[in-house]
């Protein structure tokens, strides 16, 4: 088998379709007599409702219906678990799901109460613009710790101090360290990640076909085959009734992974009651409250280190805002208090967390999915440390590397996908010195920062470094066919969110298969054509999805082998593949079309003998025991006007890990993107709330997102430690470039004003010019 | 003048990427909605309705605006440019769309057409752009997935080979 | 998020667009550029019952020059004004700020006379009134007026417009010769409102001291606000550093800005008094080189 295609930079498939607007999305489904939907939200965070008048409402022309929870009958039932707790010994955990529409209560701004169904979405906004309900305001959780005491105002009536759960993890014997210690380092961190605003905001379209008896939804979703499950149980129907599309979905980032929302659940139930085609398409000023965040945890977190800076161990206490519900279970949390350990040896490990309700919007993960909130903490009191020691940023990090020769890694707590935190292969060393190489670190610290502090300016450099868990379980499947066409066709249930699926599978398919690649057509996202798999999420598609199609490609090629030696009757290692065809070895002319050959695996007549399959195509599914370490590097240079605080990057350089790479191309827009989020979550994005739980910038007027003149041209470079636990050896990437980037604006903007020095400590994300101003102030 | 004989529908006669259409719409009617869902031009995409993503820029006469803040019957007698216009579909793109193919300048692409509506007019005024240029031109729109630098290469390698004979 | 229903009525002369305000007052909006009304009416911020589109008067689009002084027609677009070359020229406190507003796509819409109507003291273009002295011209049914920029923005969002007018054109005067002007800001993002903005204008008399002065802000309270004892300070001074020093400590101490969620109130002070020193530096040095931006 050659390897013309993988990893080569090859250009996207899906591109043509998208670059001329003729790609399928949503919010482009238009269906004969379809209705629009609209909800009524909650303003208040937290409120009874005493009675809801509809009369205004139902009576404006172009109303078809409206609904409140009573009209949902038994159909109104709270959402399901999604993520059981991990089997930490002595967890706990209190589960309380989001409901359709919400009956009596409400617990945070924006949660739906009433939903319009209408000719258009003008009317329906129209019409709840009509509803008049009577509200009684309740005391507010609003503030994370506030949240947490025990007298606080409780989300739900029963559960004081709003304990969602409670998780304490160890490895050895902190306390024990400490004693010992040369220095034990202790701050207090605070750390909001947002939310995640991809460009589409979320959307389902639901049409019931009473004569074919079957349901299809459209939906901008991360789990196509999930929904079509849930939503086929809800509804009493069998899974063969329901078909779930996820077309093109304009960015996910985590919060379309998000299962049975309101909306979700409510709308295809809708279209079956009404047997008339429903679609809502949320808005922005809905998706800021209305679809999930990840947001903030504190951390009172504690480090011992030998006299040479090395970790002895480390203890944390948290607290993580879980919003008002928690159906996605704690997969923030357990990546926070994972991914804190990082790519070092910490052979002392206490940590304890506790997840709280808040009258907010429910936290689910984006992109990242909690690892920042603790690579925040270890990177900072690694940047305390070294100052205290006297070592640079980059040394103490050297000193702490996990050893090359010392994989597989059990850290041994337990992870998200439940099994024990283990790094399967990794190098860390290697990275470090590629990123410090590429933004001249040395050079900057002896020479260039000097000179340019001399003229009055105001420059700082930071570098750091992470691990990132990828790859994880439980499996995802793919069926690979080559059609009467010559095309070979590649389904699997894992859908998209944008990262080039339709090349990167291809890529893979087309090698195995010798076509080309432009030949090979990837359908995703849609159950009729397969609805076996989780979906796309936690940096897996590429690791497992793509050795599931690897191996089904690599069973088509074995066919397709076995029926043109029968063909041509000689040995199997006689032949070649390529360019869509079979030929003798040294022989071109002696060729068959893989089309035709598909053809040959097909027959009118005769009979396929026992124990094969009829065509050219095999199933296949890849479940990884556990994740794949992907790590990297992050380094930065900044000049900052010590007036205005006005911070510019100089220079941005990182190097990454994620073992062996499919397309460069594609690597370098994750890790590009994934950067740009990071920068917004460090320096610009912030959900400001009020104490009634109100969140004061709910547009992208005021909730900054960074733009293309706020992301630098960034220098890439990367290593490779292929995965052990697959067999092309790919660890994943869609996270990477996020997770470390609030650490690396902390240090170099303490590095730029020499903050430290003047007493001055940067120990929350995000940060601003005015929040620099406020810190610096009288320092 | 009287004060009756507001309709609640008005006629909208405009041209969009060189064909004329007729329609009664409401006033408030947004363009970005009459594009989308009364002539089906569903590549103009609509991401915050506040105008601030930039998801939804057409060419008015051929000046970049934000469908969002128009409403369709502003648009009366007016020459509207979108996505669909440019290139020959699919199988023929053009010089910018091909560099953005050939720079993996999208990802999603939800913000793609926005930006190719802006940067087409751009590059039209500015034929031989610095970065600094580019990234200055490319700051009222917003990508969530890409972190803009492939964008910045697509525009500067559709600039160059414009320059080289080609036709945006 | 729709908008309200709305009538809607092509204005076919700016008469029959002032007779209908008449009619309906403040259930009435005019339609210009729409990019600050257009937002707040998705938003159902506002909900007027009447919208009068101003945008097929094409008389209202003009840039006229008069001895250096420049008058703005109400339908003209901010990217006309931008591009301009007479405007370069003639006003180049206007021509720099222009950048600073939003981005092309909302400029290639928005007009100057909509954005002044709408008086947010966020936006930097009021501010630019003060500072270079412009006027308002208003006209109604019955009859027109000219109101002073100093006597224009009453408060937040609030002018001076009487519910039957419309701000149909503004006028700047004519820069003495020897004039420098600059105007600076802080924003989060470029095209975000400003976290604070300074517009300078100084002039020289035959002796090289400062004859006149204009120092305005925004985003320093409920409006734009002219520095007035601040620019009072520079009048028959050098405008060397020390007293540019202290008059940008003066109009710091002249700001009453809220905050928002950017930026505390004693940030946006400080910044006020970087900026109005930035500011004023650069006017000066430009007032002394003859080139007035």
């Amino acid at each position: 088998m050659s390897t013309r295609y993988f990893g080569q930079p090859v250009k996207r498939n899906e591109d043509a379709r998208l670059l001329t607007g003729s790609a399928l999305f949503v919010d482009d489904v238009e269906l004969g007599g379809m209705l629009h939907a609209a909800f009524l939200r909650s303003p208040y965070a937290h409120a009874k409702i005493v009675s809801i008048d509809l009369q205004a409402a139902k009576a404006r022309p172009g109303v078809i219906a409206v609904y409140t929870a009573e009209d949902l009958g038994d159909y109104w039932q709270p959402g399901p678990l999604l993520v059981p707790p991990p089997p930490v010994p002595g967890i706990v955990f209190n589960l309380r799901t989001q409901v359709p529409l919400a009956k009596g209560v409400v617990r945070h701004v924006g949660e739906p109460v009433v939903l319009v169904i209408a000719d258009s979405r003008y009317i329906a906004e129209d019409a709840v613009g009509d509803i008049y309900i009577d509200w009684e305001a309740l005391p507010v959780a609003a503030e994370l710790e506030a949240a947490a005491r025990p007298d606080a105002p409780r989300v739900h009536p029963d559960i004081p101090g709003n304990v969602a759960a409670h998780a304490h993890q160890k490895r050895g014997d902190y306390a024990r360290a400490a004693k010992d210690a040369h220095l034990t380092i202790k701050r207090r961190f605070t750390y909001d990640h947002g939310c995640s605003q991809p460009m589409e905001t979320r959307g389902v379209v639901a049409q019931w076909d009473n004569k074919a008896d079957k349901l299809t939804i459209w939906d901008t979703t991360q789990a196509p085959v999930a929904i079509r499950n849930g939503m086929a149980a809800m509804l009493g129907l069998s899974e063969r009734q329901v078909r779930v599309i996820a077309p093109f979905i304009g960015g996910g980032f985590g919060p379309k992974i998000m299962m049975f929302y309101p909306e979700e659940v409510l709308i295809p139930w809708v279209a079956m009651q009404l047997n008339t085609p429903v679609k809502w398409i949320e808005d922005r000023a809905e998706h800021f409250v209305a679809t999930t965040h990840e947001r903030g945890q504190i951390h009172d977190a504690e480090m011992a280190i030998d006299k040479d800076g090395r970790i002895l161990g480390v203890k944390d206490v948290f607290l993580h805002d879980t919003g008002a519900y928690d159906p996605y279970g704690l997969t923030v949390p357990i990546n926070s208090q994972c991914t804190l350990l990082g790519p070092y040896v910490v052979p002392n490990y206490d940590s304890v967390f506790t997840a709280v309700f808040t009258n907010k919007t429910l936290v689910t993960p984006y992109r990242g999915a909690g690892r920042q909130h603790g690579v925040f903490v270890m990177e900072r009191l690694l940047d305390i440390a070294a100052r205290e020691i006297g070592i640079t940023p980059a040394e103490i990090r050297r000193r702490n590397f996990i050893a090359p020769d010392a994989f597989p890694y059990n850290h041994g707590i337990i992870y998200q996908d439940f099994t024990e935190l283990t790094y399967d292969s990794g190098n860390y060393e290697p990275i470090l010195d590629q990123v410090l190489a590429t933004i001249g670190y040395e050079k900057f610290l002896a020479e260039e920062q000097p000179r340019l502090r001399a003229e009055g300016k105001c420059v700082g450099i930071a570098v750091v470094c992470y691990v990132e868990g990828t790859g994880i379980g439980p499996y995802e499947g793919a069926k690979v066919q080559v059609q009467a066409s010559g095309k070979v066709s590649v389904v699997t249930g894992i859908g998209t969110q944008g990262q080039g699926h339709f090349t990167s599978f291809a890529q893979i398919v087309a090698d195995a298969c010798g076509v080309d690649v432009t030949n090979v057509e990837v359908v995703t996202g849609d159950t009729d054509a397969f609805y076996w798999g989780a979906g796309t999420f936690a940096s897996r598609g590429a690791v497992v999805a793509g050795n599931a199609i690897g191996q089904a490609a690599g069973l088509v090629r074995q066919k397709i082998l076995a029926t043109a030696a029968e063909h041509f009757e000689c040995a199997e290692t006689d032949l070649v593949i390529e360019n869509g065809r079979v030929s003798l070895a040294g022989v071109p002319d002696h060729s068959i079309t893989l089309g035709e050959l598909a053809g040959m695996a097909n027959p009118m007549r005769g009979a396929v003998a026992p124990g094969t399959e009829p065509g050219l195509e095999a199933t296949s599914y890849f479940g990884p025991p556990m994740g794949a370490t992907a790590s990297g590097a992050h380094a930065m240079i900044v000049e900052v006007d010590p007036e205005t605080m006005m911070v510019e990057i100089k220079r941005y350089a990182v190097a990454h890990d994620c073992g062996v790479v499919i397309n460069p191309l594609i690597v370098e827009g994750q890790v590009q993107g994934g950067v740009a989020q990071g920068i917004g979550n460090a320096f610009f994005e912030d959900l400001v709330y009020n104490e009634e739980g109100q969140l004061l910038n709910a547009s992208l007027a005021d909730y900054l997102l960074p733009t293309s003149m706020d992301v630098p041209r960034m220098e890439l470079t990367h290593t490779v430690t292929p995965s052990p636990l697959n067999p092309m050896g790919i660890k994943g990437v869609g996270e990477a470039g996020a997770i470390p980037v609030g650490p690396l604006f902390a240090q170099a903007l303490e590095d730029a004003l020499q903050l430290p020095q003047r007493g001055v400590e940067l120990l929350d994300i995000p940060l601003s010019p005015s929040k620099l101003w406020e810190l610096a102030r009288g320092a | 003048m009287s004060s009756t004989g507001f309709a609640d529908e008005v006629k909208v006669s405009l041209t969009v990427n060189g064909r004329r259409y007729t329609r009664t719409v409401e006033p408030r009617m947004l363009l970005a909605d009459f594009l989308r869902h009364e002539l089906g031009l569903t590549g103009t995409h609509v991401g915050c309705e506040h105008g601030v993503c930039g998801a939804c820029t057409v060419q008015f006469d051929g000046q970049p605006v934000r469908s969002c803040l128009t409403f369709a019957v502003q648009a009366q007698g007016h020459e509207i440019s979108t996505v669909e216009g440019l290139g020959e579909g699919p199988a023929k793109l053009s010089v910018l769309q091909e560099a953005f193919r050939e720079c993996h300048g999208l990802q999603c692409g939800y913000c793609t057409p926005g930006i190719l509506m802006t940067m087409q007019a751009f590059l039209a005024q500015h034929p031989d752009p610095s970065e600094a240029q580019v990234r200055e031109a490319l700051s009222g729109n917003l990508c969530r997935c890409t972190g803009y630098q492939h964008i910045v290469d697509a525009v500067l390698l559709a600039a160059k080979n414009l320059r080289a004979g080609g036709q945006a | 998020m729709k908008p309200a229903p709305f009538r809607y009525a092509a204005a076919q002369s700016v008469e029959h667009a002032l007779a209908l305000k008449a009619e309906f007052g403040e259930e009435a909006r005019f339609l210009a550029g729409g990019q600050s009304l257009i937002p707040a009416m998705n938003f159902r911020l506002a909900q007027p019952a009447m919208l009068i589109d101003l945008n097929p008067l094409d008389d209202l689009d003009y840039i006229q020059v008069k001895d250096g002084a420049l008058r703005i027609g109400a339908r003209t677009r901010y990217s006309k004004v931008e591009h301009a070359a007479e405007v370069a020229c003639w006003q180049p406190l206007l021509a720099e700020v222009l950048p600073n507003i939003a981005h092309p796509q909302i400029r290639n819409r928005g007009t100057l006379c909509g954005n002044l109507s709408h008086a947010d003291p966020a936006s930097e273009l009021p501010a630019v009134m003060l500072a270079s002295e412009a006027r308002m011209h208003a006209r109604s049914a019955t009859g027109e007026r000219w109101i002073p920029a100093a006597e224009f923005f009453l408060n937040l969002f609030e002018t001076a417009l009487q519910p039957d007018e419309m701000l149909v054109e503004i006028e700047l005067p004519a820069l003495s010769a020897r004039t420098g002007t600059c105007f600076i800001e802080v924003a989060r993002r470029p095209g975000d409102y400003a976290m604070m903005g300074v517009a300078a204008r100084v002039s020289l008399d035959a002796s090289g001291n400062c004859s006149a002065a204009g120092l305005a802000l925004c985003n320093a309270g409920p409006t734009p606000m002219a520095a007035l004892a601040a620019a009072q300070m520079l009048i028959g001074s050098d405008l060397g550093a020390e007293v540019l020093a202290a008059a940008a400590a003066q109009a710091r101490d002249e700001v009453s800005p809220n905050g928002n969620v950017h930026c505390t109130p004693d940030y946006q002070r400080h910044l006020a008094g970087v900026l109005a020193r930035r500011a004023l530096t650069a006017a000066a040095a430009r007032a002394r080189t003859g080139t007035p931006a």
